[in-house]
C-alpha cells in the first residue's frame, strides 16, 4: 500500500484531491437545484396565470 | 460574423444552443481530469525534491489558474454588458463569480496543504501568491456581497461590472505591491518553476485543459439558470416551459 | 437685440463649489469630522493595550498600527459621503447638472478628504510620538499618509457611490473597500517601516505617488458611473 501513503505525505495529497472533487462536485450539484428551483418557480407561476384565465 | 454574434447572445438561442453544447465539455473534460489524475497520482515519477507531495500542484494549479480566469471573465464579461448592454454578458458575469469564489478557495486549500509538509506551516503570510489569493478570494466576497445586496437585477449586474472592472485593475497593483512586500520581509520559496519533466508537465497541461473545460461547463449550466430566471416573464419561457415536451 | 444665452459655470467652478458646499457642511457640524479622529486615536490606543507597551514592541509595531487605524478611521467617514445628499435629494441636483459629473465627484472627494484625510495626517505626529517614532520617520509617515489618504478617499468614493441607498451599506461598503484599499496600506506602512529601520523607502511613496495620481485621473469616472447606476 506505499502507493496510496505516498512516504508520508499521503494524507496531504489525497486530501487535496479529494477536496478538490467534494468543492467541484457540491458547487455544481448546488447549481443544478437552483435551475431546478427556478424552472418550478417560473412552472408554477404560469401554470397558476393558466388556470385564472 | 454580427449577425452570428447576435443571435449567440440572443437568450432563447443562447439557452438551447448551451443544452447541447454543455455536456461536449463536461465529458471530455472529465475525461482529462480521470487520466491526468490517474497519471499524477501514480505514474509519474516522484520529484526528487518534495517527494510525493508535489503531486498536489495537479490540482493546486489549474484551480489557481481557473481563478483568474473567472475573474477576468467577470470583469470582461462586465465591461461588454456595460459597454453594449448585452444582457448575456451581465448573465456571464453573475454566474462566473461563484464558480471563480470557489476555485480561488480550492487553489488556497491546496496551496496550505502543501505547505504543511513543505514549509512546517499552514499558512504563509509572507507568500506573495498566497496574498494575492486571499485578496482575490476577499474581491469575490466583496462583489458577490454587492449583487446580493441589490435586488433590482439590472441595477447589479451594472454596479457589480464597476466593481468587477476597478477590482481587476486593482489586482495588477495588488500583484506588485504584495510582490515588494514580501521581498522585504524574505518571502519563502513558492512553486519552482521552469524546471519541471516533460514526463510531469504533460499531465499538468491536461489537467488543465480538463479543468478548463469543466470549468465552462459549470459556467454554462450557471448562465442558464441566470438566463431563465432573468427571462421569466418572456414569451419564448412561457412557450418552452407549457409545451407538451417540456424543456429543462 | 437677443438676450446672451445664461452662461454656464465651467468645469472648474462647478468643482470648486460643490467642495465648498461640502466643506460648509461639515463647517456645520464638526462631529461627522471629529468622530474619525477620535476613532484613531482610540484604535491607536488598542494596541499597546493588546500587544505590550514595552519600548520595542511600540518602535516595531507604530507605523503599521497607525496606517491600519488611518485606513479604518477614513473607512469609517466615507459611509456619508453622499449619504445625506441622497436623502435630501441634492444627490440629484449634481446628476442633472451641466457640469460633468465626475468633476463634481472630485470636488466632493476633494472635500472628503480635506474634512478627513487632512485632519488624520496632522493628529498623526502626536500618536506616532507616543509610539517613539523619531523625528525623520514621522515626515515620512506624513508624506505616505497624505498621499495614501488621497487614494483612500477616491478608492473609497466609488465603493460609497455603490453602496448609497442600500440598507446593508455600511458593513457592505468595509467588505468591497478594503480589499481594493490593500495596495495602499501594504505600500504605505512598509514605506514606514523602511525608513524607521534607515533603509531606503522611496520606492513605496513613489509607488503611492503613482497610486493618488491614477486614481485622482480614474476613479471619478468609476465614482460617477456608479453613482448613475445606484440612482437610476
Amino acid at each position: 500500500m506505499d502507493g496510496f501513503a505516498m512516504g508520508g505525505y499521503g494524507a496531504y495529497v489525497w486530501s487535496c484531491f479529494a477536496l478538490t472533487f467534494v468543492i467541484v462536485v457540491f458547487s455544481d450539484w448546488r447549481a443544478r437545484l437552483r435551475h431546478k428551483r427556478v424552472y418550478r418557480d417560473i412552472e408554477v407561476r404560469l401554470k397558476a396565470l393558466g388556470d385564472r384565465e | 460574423m454580427w449577425k452570428w454574434f447576435h443571435q449567440l447572445a440572443s437568450p432563447p438561442h443562447f439557452y438551447r444552443l448551451s443544452a447541447i453544447l454543455s455536456p461536449w465539455l463536461a465529458i471530455p473534460g472529465l475525461a482529462l481530469i480521470a487520466y491526468s489524475t490517474w497519471q499524477g497520482l501514480f505514474v509519474v515519477p516522484m520529484d526528487y525534491q518534495q517527494g510525493d507531495a508535489f503531486r498536489i500542484i495537479y490540482v493546486h494549479v489549474p484551480t489557481a489558474y481557473l481563478s483568474m480566469m473567472a475573474y477576468t471573465i467577470m470583469a470582461t464579461a462586465g465591461a461588454v454588458g456595460l459597454i453594449w448592454r448585452i444582457k448575456l454578458a451581465h448573465a456571464v458575469a453573475a454566474a462566473a463569480a461563484p464558480i471563480g469564489a470557489a476555485f480561488t478557495f480550492l487553489s488556497l486549500c491546496t496551496g496550505s496543504i502543501w505547505g504543511r509538509p513543505m514549509w512546517g506551516t499552514w499558512w504563509e503570510w509572507g507568500d506573495p501568491r498566497m496574498m494575492s489569493q486571499l485578496i482575490l478570494l476577499f474581491l469575490y466576497f466583496g462583489y458577490m456581497a454587492l449583487r446580493g445586496a441589490i435586488d433590482d437585477t439590472a441595477k447589479a449586474d451594472k454596479a457589480g461590472a464597476v466593481l468587477a472592472l476597478v477590482g481587476i485593475v486593482n489586482l495588477v497593483i495588488v500583484h506588485f505591491s504584495v510582490e515588494w512586500w514580501s521581498s522585504l520581509h524574505q518571502g519563502q520559496t513558492v512553486f519552482r518553476r521552469g524546471t519541471m519533466d516533460a514526463e510531469m508537465r504533460l499531465p499538468l497541461l491536461l489537467m488543465i485543459l480538463g479543468f478548463t473545460l469543466l470549468f465552462g461547463s459549470m459556467l454554462l449550466r450557471r448562465i442558464r439558470t441566470e438566463v431563465l430566471y432573468r427571462e421569466r416573464r418572456t414569451r419564448w419561457v412561457r412557450e418552452m416551459i407549457l409545451s407538451p415536451r417540456g424543456g429543462s | 437685440m437677443n438676450e446672451p444665452a445664461r452662461e454656464i459655470p465651467g468645469i472648474f467652478a462647478g468643482l470648486v463649489a460643490t467642495a465648498r458646499r461640502d466643506l460648509l457642511l461639515a463647517w456645520k457640524r464638526p462631529g461627522d469630522v471629529l468622530n474619525p479622529l477620535f476613532f484613531f486615536a482610540m484604535v491607536c490606543t488598542l494596541f499597546p493595550l493588546a500587544v505590550g507597551p514595552t519600548a520595542e514592541q511600540l518602535e516595531f509595531s507604530g507605523p503599521g498600527v497607525i496606517w491600519v487605524a488611518a485606513l479604518l478611521a477614513t473607512l469609517l467617514s466615507l459611509n456619508s459621503l453622499f449619504l445625506s445628499d441622497f436623502e435630501d435629494g441634492s444627490l440629484d441636483q449634481l446628476l442633472v447638472s451641466p457640469q460633468p459629473l465626475p468633476a463634481l465627484v472630485l470636488g466632493k472627494t476633494l472635500a472628503h478628504w480635506l474634512t478627513a484625510g487632512l485632519p488624520l495626517v496632522l493628529v498623526s505626529p502626536v500618536l506616532a510620538i507616543t509610539y517613539r517614532m523619531p523625528f525623520s520617520v514621522v515626515g515620512v509617515m506624513m508624506l505616505t499618509l497624505s498621499l495614501g489618504t488621497v487614494s483612500l478617499s477616491l478608492l473609497g468614493s466609488i465603493g460609497a457611490a455603490l453602496t448609497v441607498g442600500l440598507h446593508r451599506g455600511t458593513a457592505l461598503l468595509s467588505l468591497l473597500i478594503l480589499p481594493l484599499a490593500m495596495p495602499v496600506m501594504i505600500l504605505g506602512a512598509n514605506a514606514v517601516s523602511l525608513a524607521a529601520h534607515g533603509d531606503v523607502y522611496t520606492t513605496g511613496v513613489w509607488a503611492l505617488g503613482a497610486y493618488a495620481a491614477g486614481s485622482v485621473s480614474l476613479a471619478p469616472y468609476a465614482t460617477a458611473a456608479a453613482l448613475r447606476i445606484s440612482n437610476e
